[in-house]
């Protein structure tokens, strides 16, 4: 009886998610992003009197529609705060801060933003603060740099807006980025580490004996893991394909070409790749190919035709 | 029978199972990682995944950083034959309260509801900053810790609570957690430096991977099913305004509602399974639930006797575990009337209640 070899590393690679949504701006959004782009403060009026900042278009306890601006004062008192020794990345300020809620002077909700101080000992609830703008400002909240401690009162007066402005802003693209570290785990770790060695490795469910490949490490038909390992192909048969007519930004694959559903010799279903090496309108269901890997790729760069006889329609129809 | 039916059917939970929550589980996909799970919540029923008549999950893409990741782990409950399934992008509770719904309707007699999250692969503390709305705060990286602590402060200055309060909220978790063999954090745990102040390490949930399983069924299923089903007499869940600034942060009104709504104030509770990831939260609900402070001995209310999410919460299954762990000590005879609460988005935006009681002996 031998050892059981120890299981290879389960493979790692960083993931990075960007995306840029372009979000459009309503009415209020757009006078209150605009206004801080000029460097001033609007807030929204509901019909009791209370005056919302950073405005809203809805009242939240009326749900009744919102438009009456008003311009409130760039100071106010922070609600609340807590102190960020560590800031992380894309946060307002790159040394420690405090987070702040703060009720602006003529607004009655509170805002939330960054306040430069030098130490949590200079913070407070009920501190006086006031705005300080970014050196550029574009129409976005990050046109607020951050808060700064600031002494004296404020008016408490929430002036009349119409909420007009040259060139207004009508909508934001809100960047992001996150950084993951991927881990595809044991059975696809065992897929990829078979594919560095041009080879195809499947798994067998104990259960319905069926071979998946890629394998994911469980058998979606009786819901069991897949453990047992099987090498499937390299060949295999066309159970379908299509045409491509338009070609890929960034694909250097000249068209039209076929992409195709082949069943690798042994696996229980098919998997997909493109052929190559055979007139586009001589592939054909049964047709039987192979991979064709290049120098340095990590999977079959295209199938070709092996030249054997076409498969039995019996033989893969199950697989289509 | 159960003492408070209100509803068109009685619909009970009959089975719990959940994973040990880890930091890291690098070596498991997430289909891996759930279907021990399945087949564990599965076998306490003996039903089959084919026998069972609706299964929701809950899970979230921007915890796994793609696409449809939920279509990943249907493979562990054995979708072929096609099944009838729902998914949620929120935690598990949410998806329990749509299988609770799929059953009063009188579609489905039972249901699997499983849930599951992946922190360890992202910034957990960044990839949360996503779910905020877009234009005011999102673009400012206001991340879970440092919205929690903003709460926290607003408690303290309030005097609702203190450093030291606070602190023996965490080593209770984790103290009551030496009896959990799941929790990924039990005993005595160093409260460690701020992370933002006033919340220190010790205020703050272990950031982890895990999943979670629960069945539900409707009256004499239920009874064939487990000997004492844990009856959902009660469930409702409600949100409160987006904007953390329109919002008086020592209060839960949103819980109360719930609460209301899930009959918890008809008649005591003897346990409370509260979904609050950080030790001031538990302040929080306490105070919308009627809950008083003090130590679980010798206190009518057991509150988060599995130690709670400061010992595990794994993120979109830690609430669908405290009606779980609620239902499980039902199952064991150790309460009768407990009350279950989920929490999701900052600062307590949303939050789902349910009262879970068993047969009387």
């Amino acid at each position: 009886m031998t050892a059981p070899a120890s299981p290879p590393e389960v493979l790692r690679a960083p993931l990075v998610v960007e995306f840029p949504f372009t979000r459009s701006l309503g009415p209020v959004q757009s006078a209150f992003l605009t206004g801080l782009r000029e460097g001033l403060v609007l807030g929204i009026k509901t019909s009791d009197g209370t005056v919302m900042v950073p405005p809203v278009e809805y009242d939240p306890r009326t749900a009744e529609e919102l438009r009456e601006l008003v311009e409130v004062a760039p100071t106010g008192t922070v609600t609340t705060w807590a102190w960020n020794d560590r800031p992380r990345p894309n946060q307002p300020l790159d040394t420690p801060f405090a987070w702040v809620l703060v009720r602006l002077d003529g607004a009655d909700t509170a805002l939330l933003h960054a306040l430069d101080a030098p130490g949590p000992e200079a913070v407070r609830t009920g501190m006086r603060v006031r705005v300080r703008w970014a050196a550029e400002r574009s129409g976005a909240i990050t046109d607020i740099a951050c808060f700064e401690p600031h002494d004296g009162t404020g008016t408490g007066r929430a002036e009349p807006h119409d909420g007009v402005f040259a060139e207004p802003v009508t909508g934001i693209v809100a960047q992001a980025r996150l950084d993951y570290t991927y881990s595809p785990g044991r059975a696809q770790t065992a897929y990829i580490n078979g594919l560095s060695e041009r080879k195809t490795i499947g798994e067998r469910c104990p259960s319905c004996h069926k071979v998946y490949v890629p394998p994911r490490g469980a058998c979606p038909t009786c819901g069991v893991a897949t453990t047992d390992q099987v090498e499937v192909g390299p060949a295999g048969t066309v159970t379908t394909y299509c045409i491509v007519n338009i070609k890929a930004r960034n694909l250097d694959i000249e068209v039209p070409y076929v992409y195709a559903h082949i069943a690798l010799d042994g696996a229980g279903l098919a998997l997909h790749g493109r052929i190559g090496g055979i007139p586009y309108d001589q592939v054909r269901m049964g047709l039987r190919v192979e991979p064709v890997w290049t120098e340095g790729g990590r999977f079959p760069d295209h199938y070709r035709p092996t030249g054997e006889p076409d498969a039995d329609y019996d033989a893969y129809k199950e697989l289509i | 029978m159960p003492r408070t039916s209100r509803h068109a059917r009685d619909v009970a939970v009959v089975a719990f199972a959940q994973s040990d929550h880890l930091r890291r589980t690098d070596e498991l996909s997430e289909v891996e990682m759930v279907m021990p799970v399945l087949h564990q919540v599965l076998a306490q029923t003996g039903l089959k995944a084919g026998e069972i008549g609706f299964t929701c999950s809950g899970s979230s893409d921007y915890l796994a950083g793609r696409a449809f990741s939920f279509t990943m782990t249907l493979d562990g409950v054995g979708a072929w034959p096609p099944i009838s399934e729902s998914h949620v992008e929120m935690d598990g509770a949410w998806a329990l309260y749509e299988a609770w719904v799929k059953i009063q309707t009188g579609e489905a007699d039972t249901a699997l509801v499983y849930s599951y999250g992946k922190s360890s692969p992202g910034p957990v503390r960044d990839v949360l900053t996503r779910q905020l709305d877009p234009y005011y705060l999102a673009p400012l990286w206001p991340d879970s810790v440092a919205l929690a602590a903003l709460q926290a402060q607003a408690l303290i200055d309030a005097g609702e609570t203190d450093e030291a309060a606070l602190a023996a909220i965490g080593a209770r978790s984790r103290a009551c957690a030496e009896s959990n063999p799941h929790a990924q954090l039990s005993g005595a745990v160093p409260q460690g430096d701020y992370q933002v102040r006033p919340l220190r390490t010790g205020d703050c949930p272990p950031i982890g991977d895990g999943a979670a399983a629960v069945i539900l069924a409707a009256g004499d299923t239920a009874r064939r099913l487990c000997a004492r089903p844990a009856w959902i007499t009660g469930i409702d869940h409600r949100i409160e305004a987006h904007s953390l600034g329109l919002r008086d942060l020592t209060d839960s009104p949103s819980t109360r509602l719930a609460a209301e709504r899930a009959g918890v104030f008809d008649a005591p509770v003897d346990t409370a399974e509260l979904h609050a990831p950080f030790s001031s939260q538990e302040v929080v609900l306490r105070k919308a639930l009627g809950i008083g402070a003090g130590d679980v001995e010798g206190q009518a209310v057991a509150v988060n006797p599995s130690g709670g999410p400061l010992a595990a919460n794994p993120i979109m299954a830690a609430g669908l575990i405290r009606i779980g762990e609620a239902a499980a000590r039902i199952h064991r005879g150790q309460s009768d009337r407990a009350v279950a609460h989920a929490t999701s988005g900052p600062c307590l935006q949303q939050n789902l209640v349910a009262v879970l009681e068993g047969d009387p002996a």
